[in-house]
C-alpha cells in the first residue's frame, strides 16, 4: 500500500494491486477513519475499481493529476471510461423534487419523510444521489416543503461523506412539479450546463451518464427517461419517434395503443428551458412537456433493465425485488447466502452497530431486506418483506409482503402478510392473524386483521 | 335397584361434526381425551345401586361401539348394553321402544341422558330431590338458570333451560303411551318427541319437577374446555404438567402418553393432544383437539380447530377457527347446525380437518371445514372444502 503517492504528478500503475487514496491531506484522513467509508466499485470492464478508500487500476493506466482528492475520487474513473473532461463533469447540478407529502406510502411518511424512507437499507433519496455523484454531479439541489428540517440534517451528514455540496431550496406553498426550477432558477443558469431532474421515489439503475450522451447527441433543450410498461391504459404514455427519440406527445391512459412508454420521472435540461417555467404552482408533466414536444424540444430515452416507482408499498416491495436481482447481478458479494437464506437477501452492517441478530431455525428469503438492529428470534420465517431498523420479530411468526416498520415489535406465531405495512414503532401481539393492514406508528394491535384496513 | 339410558343418536345427527362423525360415531368422539360417552358412564358409575346401562340409537352395531362398551364394562364393573334402533324413533320413542328392557330387573328409576350434552352430572342430587318430593310424580328434569336464551327456547319453563338429563320413575312409559295416540294407533316412524310431546303433557298434569342446578352444562362443543377444568377435582392425572425437557403448559391441557412433542412446542390452553400425536419445534396449540396419529409439523400454529386422525400440518402454516360460542365464558352458548350458513357464508366457527388431510406448509386455513382425505395446496378461508 502506497501513501501519498496520488497528488502532484501523474502517476502510471505499475502493478495490478490495491492502492490507499489516503494523503497528507487531513481531510482524506478523516475520510478514511470515518466509519462509512465511501464504497464504489466499478465493475471488470471499466479497469478502475474504488473500493472504500482503496482503488486499483489497471496497470498501465495513467492517473492524473487532480487539484483536490475528493474531487479526484469523483472523477478520475470518468475520465477513463467517458472521455468527458474534468472541468465538465464537475460543474453538473441536479435538482431533485422532494416536496410531497408521500401520502400513498403511509404509515411510513408519518415518521420520516419519503425521500429518507430506507428502501434496501438506505434511503431512497441517498440511492438516486450517489448515483448522481458517481455521474459526476457536484451539486444536487432537494425541493422541498414539509418536513424538511429532519432532510437538511441528515443531508447535511452525507455532504461531507461524498465530498459533494447539498442545498435545499424550500418552498413556501408546494409548487408542484415545475415550479420548484423556477425558484431554484439562479443555481442553474451560471452556467449554459445542463442539469438533472428527478422524481424522489423512483428506484432503477440510474443511467445518468447515458442520459448526458443522449441529451449532448440531440442537443434539444429537454431528455426524459421513459420505461416500458405492461399495461400502458392506466398511464400517461409518451409517443415518440422510435430512431431519435423526439417525443410527439403525451396521451393519458390510452384506450387503444399508442405506447407503452410512461414517464419515468428522470430528466435532463438546458437552462434555457427554465424561461418556460413560472414561479407559481406548475406541474411539469402536464403544463410544460406538451409544450416542449410540440415545439420539438423534447427528446425521450428509453430506461434499460428495471424501474419501479416505490411510492406507495406494493409498488416499494415489487421495487424491492427488483432492485435485489440488479444486486445479484451486479454486486452479489453483498447478498447474504448461507443455510436458512433463499434468493436475494440484503442484511444491514454497519461496522458500530452489531449487525441484526438472526436467530436458530430461521427462513428467509428470497426477496428480503433487514436493516441495522434488527433482531429475528428463532424459528422465524420471512420472504418478500422490508424489516426497518431496530424492529423485533419473536419466535416462529410467518411474515410475507410487509414491511415492518422502524423499532416495531411482532410478537410469536404472528401471521402477517398481503402489503401489511407497520408504521414506526407498532406492537402486535402474539398469535395475530394480520392481513393486509396499514397500522399507523406507536399503535399496539391486540386483535387480528383477518381483513385489510387502515389501523388508527 | 338404578339404571341409566344414553341417547346416543345416529349416523344422521350432529351435522357440524359431519367431517369427524364420517370416522366415528359422534358419541365416541374423543372430548378432554376419553371418548365423550365416558363422561356419561363414569357419572352413572358413582351413583349408588347403578346396576346397568342402556346406550340406544340408530348406528349399526360397529366395532369401536362395541370395543368401547367392553373397555367401559371392565373399567367400571357395570352392564353396559346398546339397544340399536331399526329407525330414528326420537327422544321419546326409542325409550318407548325398549321400555321392556329398560325396566326388566325392576328399577325403581332410571336416568335418561342425551349423549351430546356435557355435565357435572349432579345425579346423585336429583335422586335426593326425587326422593323428597314423595311418590306423586313420575320425573324429574336437570334444570339450569340463564341470563339470556341461546338454546331452543323451552315451552313450559320460562327462564330454565333443559339440560337434556332425566330421572323417571317407570311411570313414564305409561304417560309416553298416552301421547296424542292418533285414531288408528302410532305410525311406527312418527316419532315421539319428549321434550315436545311428553313433557307438555306432564307438566300439566304437575308430574314433573325441575332440579335447578348451577353446575354447567353445555352443548358438546365447548365440553372440552369445561371437562379439562373438571379434571382439576375428578382426574388431575390426566392433566399435563410443565416439566424439564417437556413442552411448555399453559392452563389445562390433556396429552396421551404417546404423544411425541418438542420440548419447543407451547400447548394450552384447552388442548387436548391424543395417541401417538408428533409436534416439532416451535408449534402453538391453543383452544384445540388434536386428533390421534396427527402430525404438527415446526413452527405451525394451531388455535380454535380439531385436527382429524392422521392429518398433517405442514412448516409455518396456520390453523385458524373462531371460537364457536358467542361469549366464550358462557358454558351454554351453543352454535346448531343451523347456523352453519349465514348471509350466504359460512359463519366464523372452529376450523375443523377431517381425518388423514395434509395441509401444506405456510399455508392459512382460516374458519373452514376440511372434509377428510384432501390434500390442500393453498390457503382457504371461510369455505368448507370437499
Ligand atoms: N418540491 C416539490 N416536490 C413535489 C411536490 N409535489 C410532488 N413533489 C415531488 O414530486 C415527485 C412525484 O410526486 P408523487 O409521486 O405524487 O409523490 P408525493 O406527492 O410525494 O406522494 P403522494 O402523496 O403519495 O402523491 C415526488 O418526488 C414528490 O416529492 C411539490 O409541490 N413540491
Ligand atoms: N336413540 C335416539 N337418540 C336420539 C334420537 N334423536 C336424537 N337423539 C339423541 O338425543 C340427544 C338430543 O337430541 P336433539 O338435541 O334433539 O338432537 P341432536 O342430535 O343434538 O341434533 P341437533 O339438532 O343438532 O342438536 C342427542 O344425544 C341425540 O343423539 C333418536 O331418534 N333416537
Ligand atoms: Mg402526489
Ligand atoms: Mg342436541
Amino acid at each position: 500500500m502506497r501513501r501519498g503517492q496520488i497528488r502532484g504528478t501523474d502517476h502510471t500503475i505499475m502493478e495490478d494491486k490495491w492502492y490507499s487514496l489516503a494523503t497528507d491531506d487531513p481531510y482524506e484522513r478523516a475520510d478514511v477513519t470515518s466509519p462509512r467509508p465511501p464504497v464504489w466499485i466499478l465493475d471488470e470492464t471499466r479497469h478502475v475499481y474504488i473500493k472504500e478508500n482503496l482503488f486499483k487500476v489497471k496497470p498501465g493506466v495513467v492517473l492524473p493529476v487532480v487539484p483536490d482528492a475528493a474531487v479526484h475520487r469523483r472523477c478520475f474513473r470518468l475520465q477513463f471510461h467517458f472521455h468527458f473532461t474534468l472541468s465538465h463533469l464537475c460543474r453538473m447540478k441536479a435538482l431533485i423534487l422532494v416536496g410531497g407529502y408521500g401520502t400513498r406510502l403511509r404509515p411510513l411518511t408519518l415518521s420520516v419523510p419519503k425521500p429518507l424512507v430506507e428502501f434496501c437499507n438506505k434511503p431512497i433519496l441517498l440511492h438516486q444521489v450517489e448515483a448522481l455523484v458517481k455521474a459526476g454531479v457536484s451539486h444536487v439541489i432537494l425541493a422541498v416543503s414539509y418536513m424538511s428540517d429532519l432532510l437538511e440534517r441528515e443531508m447535511k451528514a452525507q455532504e461531507q461523506r461524498l465530498g459533494i455540496k447539498i442545498s435545499l431550496s424550500h418552498e413556501k406553498e408546494p409548487l408542484g412539479t415545475a415550479g420548484p426550477l423556477a425558484l431554484a432558477r439562479e443555481l442553474f443558469t451560471d452556467s449554459a450546463e445542463p442539469f438533472f431532474v428527478l422524481n424522489s421515489d423512483v428506484i432503477c439503475d440510474f443511467p445518468f451518464e447515458d442520459m448526458l450522451k443522449f441529451h449532448k447527441n440531440h442537443g434539444k433543450e429537454g431528455t426524459i427517461v421513459v420505461t416500458k410498461v405492461e399495461e400502458p391504459s392506466k398511464y400517461g404514455v409518451v409517443v415518440y419517434e422510435g430512431e431519435t427519440g423526439r417525443i410527439h406527445r403525451f396521451v393519458e391512459k390510452p384506450q387503444v395503443f399508442v405506447s407503452n412508454k410512461i414517464n419515468a420521472g428522470m430528466y435532463i435540461f438546458n437552462p434555457s428551458m427554465l424561461k418556460r417555467i413560472q414561479l407559481r404552482p406548475t406541474s411539469i408533466e402536464k403544463e410544460i412537456f406538451p409544450v416542449m414536444a410540440e415545439e420539438g424540444q423534447l427528446y425521450a430515452m428509453e430506461l434499460q433493465g428495471f424501474w419501479m416507482d416505490i411510492g406507495q408499498p406494493k409498488d416499494f416491495l415489487t421495487g424491492m425485488c427488483m432492485y435485489l436481482q440488479s444486486v445479484r447481478q451486479n454486486t452479489p458479494e453483498r447478498l447474504r447466502t448461507g443455510p436458512g437464506f433463499i434468493g436475494n437477501v440484503l442484511v444491514q452492517f454497519i461496522i458500530q452497530d452489531p449487525t441484526a441478530v438472526i436467530g436458530e431455525n430461521c427462513t428467509i428469503g428470497p426477496n428480503v431486506t433487514i436493516g441495522a438492529g434488527v433482531v429475528l428470534e428463532d424459528g422465524v420465517r420471512i420472504k418478500r418483506c422490508t424489516v426497518l431498523r431496530g424492529a423485533h420479530i419473536r419466535s416462529h411468526s410467518w411474515l410475507e409482503s410487509c414491511i415492518v416498520g422502524w423499532s416495531s415489535s411482532v410478537g410469536q406465531w404472528v401471521r402477517m402478510e398481503n402489503v401489511t405495512v407497520l408504521g414506526e414503532d407498532v406492537i402486535v401481539s402474539d398469535e395475530l392473524y394480520i392481513n393486509g393492514a396499514n397500522v399507523l406508528p406507536h399503535k399496539s394491535i391486540t386483535d387480528s386483521v383477518p381483513e385489510p384496513r387502515i389501523i388508527m | 335397584m338404578l339404571k341409566a339410558v344414553i341417547l346416543i343418536g345416529g349416523p344422521q345427527k350432529g351435522t357440524r361434526f359431519r367431517p369427524l362423525s364420517f370416522e366415528v360415531p359422534k358419541p365416541l368422539f374423543p372430548v378432554a381425551g376419553v371418548p365423550m360417552l365416558q363422561h356419561h358412564i363414569e357419572a352413572c358409575a358413582k351413583v349408588r345401586n347403578m346396576k346397568e346401562i342402556i346406550l340406544i340409537g340408530f348406528y349399526q352395531p360397529n366395532e369401536e361401539l362395541n370395543r368401547f362398551i367392553a373397555s367401559a364394562q371392565q373399567e367400571f364393573k357395570l352392564s353396559i348394553r346398546y339397544l340399536q334402533e331399526f329407525a330414528a324413533l326420537g327422544t321419546g320413542g326409542g325409550i318407548y321402544h325398549f321400555r321392556d328392557q329398560i325396566l326388566s330387573g325392576g328399577p325403581s328409576a332410571f336416568f335418561l341422558m342425551n349423549a351430546d350434552v356435557c355435565s357435572e352430572f349432579p345425579l346423585q342430587d336429583m335422586l335426593s330431590f326425587h326422593h323428597q318430593r314423595g311418590n306423586s310424580h313420575c320425573g324429574v328434569i336437570l334444570g339450569t338458570t340463564v341470563l339470556h336464551f341461546v338454546e331452543k327456547p323451552s315451552t313450559f319453563v320460562s327462564d330454565i333451560i333443559n339440560c337434556g338429563i332425566y330421572l323417571f320413575t317407570p311411570e313414564i312409559f305409561a304417560h309416553i303411551g298416552t301421547v296424542d295416540e292418533p285414531p288408528g294407533g302410532r305410525q311406527l316412524q312418527e316419532l315421539i318427541r319428549l321434550e315436545q310431546d311428553v313433557f307438555t303433557m306432564l307438566a300439566a298434569q304437575k308430574q314433573l319437577y325441575v332440579y335447578k342446578t348451577q353446575h354447567f352444562w353445555s352443548q358438546i362443543k365447548s365440553a372440552g374446555r369445561l371437562y379439562l377444568n373438571r379434571y382439576n377435582e375428578t382426574h388431575p392425572e390426566r392433566l399435563a404438567r410443565n416439566q424439564d425437557g417437556g413442552p411448555k403448559i399453559i392452563g389445562n391441557v390433556y396429552i396421551h402418553q404417546t404423544a411425541n412433542i418438542d420440548s419447543t412446542a407451547v400447548l394450552g390452553p384447552n388442548v387436548s393432544i391424543g395417541k401417538g400425536v408428533i409436534i416439532g419445534t416451535g408449534v402453538r396449540v391453543r383452544e384445540s383437539i388434536i386428533l390421534h396419529g396427527a402430525t404438527l409439523q415446526d413452527h405451525c400454529c394451531v388455535l380454535n380447530s380439531i385436527v382429524g386422525w392422521d392429518s398433517t400440518v405442514g412448516k409455518w402454516a396456520r390453523v385458524e377457527g373462531t371460537p364457536s360460542d358467542p361469549n366464550p365464558n358462557d358454558p351454554f352458548a351453543k352454535i346448531d347446525s343451523e347456523t352453519l350458513f349465514r348471509d350466504g357464508g359460512l359463519t366464523p366457527s372452529i376450523t375443523i380437518l377431517g381425518c388423514n388431510v395434509n395441509i401444506p406448509s405456510e399455508v392459512i386455513i382460516r374458519n373452514s371445514i376440511v372434509l377428510p382425505h384432501k390434500d390442500l395446496n393453498r390457503s382457504f378461508k371461510n369455505q368448507i372444502i370437499l
